[in-house]
């Protein structure tokens, strides 16, 4: 019984932080219709960039802070310098592009950074946390990452439901030719949109990292299963990603608990083919079929 | 109030208008006509800033327009509402309505009420998905989203495209109404001539790129040679 719990919540903690990562590329797909495959990166240079804050004896949530707005302006950089010229070219270009970012970054984290792998510390304990005298595996980091992401959630979806600014978002991502007509600085959107995105990423990067070891390749493996949690929920619904995430992160702990830990990689892609084979658009996609 | 002079725009190698000269009185219907390629939506996407002109001007009530990018356009008091229909169908009705609205820097909700009062099957749909319209419904809602940003000149592309005459009827009605109750400015991009007329003050011929007749509706509505010509009717 204890172990069924644990291995729940271990999946929980799990598919939170695939879920962050899912959801900044979700973020991305809506407002460019684009994969980015540099997200994985792009979170680990912010996260390192904390992590040399820590060392040199920053608190914590001040590095936890300037990883988030590095994120933001790394994003909104990236969409201006990178992304905006191929920007209407057919979109493979721009996936493309992502990818060489990919090998940049990994090279400049590298260079700057260096290749070691170090600690990351984590503000809250790392042991599990004891309730009625069982040891539960469920940390306060594990806790802090659940409700950070389910915050983060809940503010996107907010933001593109019921403010002004998420209107204009969605509209200069479905139809930016109609969103300039009606006003829209469709640019000013599109970089917006990265730039959020790069935040989230950054966010899940420090979850990822808080309480474990790092050095430039450690996202590299959350970027199969955080794509795999974007499909799985829809690649354009947040709320998609969140539960595709959480699907994903039990699915894989029961896996990894009761099967063995070798067949990890392989259920993910079984459950990518099957989404992609039975339900193409992903468990939310809402998105009718454009008449024209 | 709109005035378009020498105007001059094309595609690569291939020029669209050429040298084309007309203007869009205050308080009337302009129609602007002729066959598939004739440049009448380069025309339109030129007015409005999607499209760069290579030559002569566009001018909105005495103001030089013919740089000015197309998003600053609503602000300015001109709305375009672009060929096969652009309703965003991820969004709901009401959503873009007020993604009109916001051209104004916020939504009032005495403009949605006059929206939602003009045009009524919008009002019963307002939470549904704009995908869901029907084509009558859909060209409902972006002459309304467009009247969400209280333009001063309306440039309409192709509005009774794929419509049934009873509709093309009904909106080319309502349009009437709204020119003589608010004295909006119309500029009417179609290539179905009779209903076009029927309803416009004015009529601008286009063909290949180039004016060939500019009259009061009646008259070009009357010239049979020019019917036949280009008109196709």
């Amino acid at each position: 019984m204890q172990q069924l719990v644990n291995t729940a919540l271990g999946g929980l903690t799990l598919g939170m932080v695939y879920a962050a990562f899912a959801l900044a590329l979700v973020l991305i797909w809506r407002s460019t219709r684009v994969v980015n495959f540099a997200q994985a990166p792009m979170a680990m240079v912010t996260t390192l960039l904390a992590l040399e804050l820590i060392e040199g004896g920053a608190s914590f949530w001040l590095a936890f802070a300037v990883a988030l707005v590095s994120g933001l302006v790394l994003g909104a950089v990236i969409e201006r310098v990178v992304v905006r010229p191929v920007e209407g070219k057919s979109e493979i270009n721009a996936v493309i592009l992502t990818l060489g970012l990919f090998i940049v970054l990994h090279a400049a984290a590298a260079l700057l950074f260096g290749n070691g792998v170090r600690s990351f510390p984590a503000p809250f304990g790392v042991r599990g946390t004891e309730i009625g005298g069982t040891t539960y595996a469920i940390t306060g980091f594990g806790m802090f990452t659940i409700a950070a992401v389910l915050v983060t959630m809940a503010l996107l979806v907010l933001l593109f439901r019921f403010t002004d600014l998420g209107l204009r978002m969605r509209a200069a991502a479905h139809e930016p030719e109609v969103a300039r007509l009606l006003g829209v600085r469709v640019g000013g959107m599109l970089t917006l949109g990265w730039a959020l995105a790069s935040v989230v990423g950054s966010l899940s990067g420090i979850l990822i990292a808080g309480g474990d070891l790092v050095n430039p390749n450690y996202m590299d493996s959350v970027v199969v299963f955080g794509f795999v949690a974007a499909v799985l929920g829809g690649l354009d619904s947040p709320v998609g990603a969140v539960v595709g995430g959480l699907l994903l992160g039990v699915a894989l702990s029961f896996v990894s608990g009761y099967v063995g830990s070798q067949l990890v990689a392989l259920t993910a892609l079984v459950i990518l083919i099957a989404v992609l084979t039975l339900r193409p658009g992903g468990l939310f996609s809402t998105t009718p079929a454009r008449r024209v | 109030m709109l005035t378009v002079s020498g105007l001059t725009a094309g595609y690569g190698p291939i020029t669209a208008l050429h040298d084309v000269t007309l203007g869009a009185e205050e308080g009337r219907i302009t129609a602007v006509l002729g066959a598939n390629g004739a440049g009448k939506t380069t025309l339109l996407r030129t007015v409005s800033g999607l499209h760069r002109a290579r030559a002569g001007t566009v001018g909105l009530a005495g103001r030089d327009i013919t740089r000015t990018a197309a998003e600053r356009m609503p602000a300015l008091g001109m709305s375009h509402v672009p060929e096969g229909r652009g309703v965003i169908v991820e969004l709901t009705v009401e959503e873009n309505l007020r993604l009109g609205g916001l051209a104004r820097g916020r939504v009032r909700p005495d403009d949605l009420d006059r929206v939602y009062g003009l045009f009524g099957p919008l009002g019963e749909r307002r939470a549904k998905p704009a995908g869901t319209l029907s084509g009558g419904e859909r060209q409902m809602l972006v002459i309304g989203r467009a009247l969400m940003a209280r333009p001063t000149v309306l440039l309409l592309d192709e509005p009774s495209l794929g419509l049934a005459p009873r509709i093309v009827t009904q909106i080319f009605g309502l349009l009437r109404d709204l020119v003589r109750e608010e004295g909006l400015t119309v500029l009417l991009v179609e290539q179905n001539a009779r209903s076009a007329l029927s309803v416009a003050d004015r009529g601008v011929v286009l063909d290949l790129g180039r004016v060939v007749a500019d009259d009061v509706a009646d008259r070009l509505a009357g010239d049979e040679k020019l019917r036949h010509a280009y008109l196709g009717f």
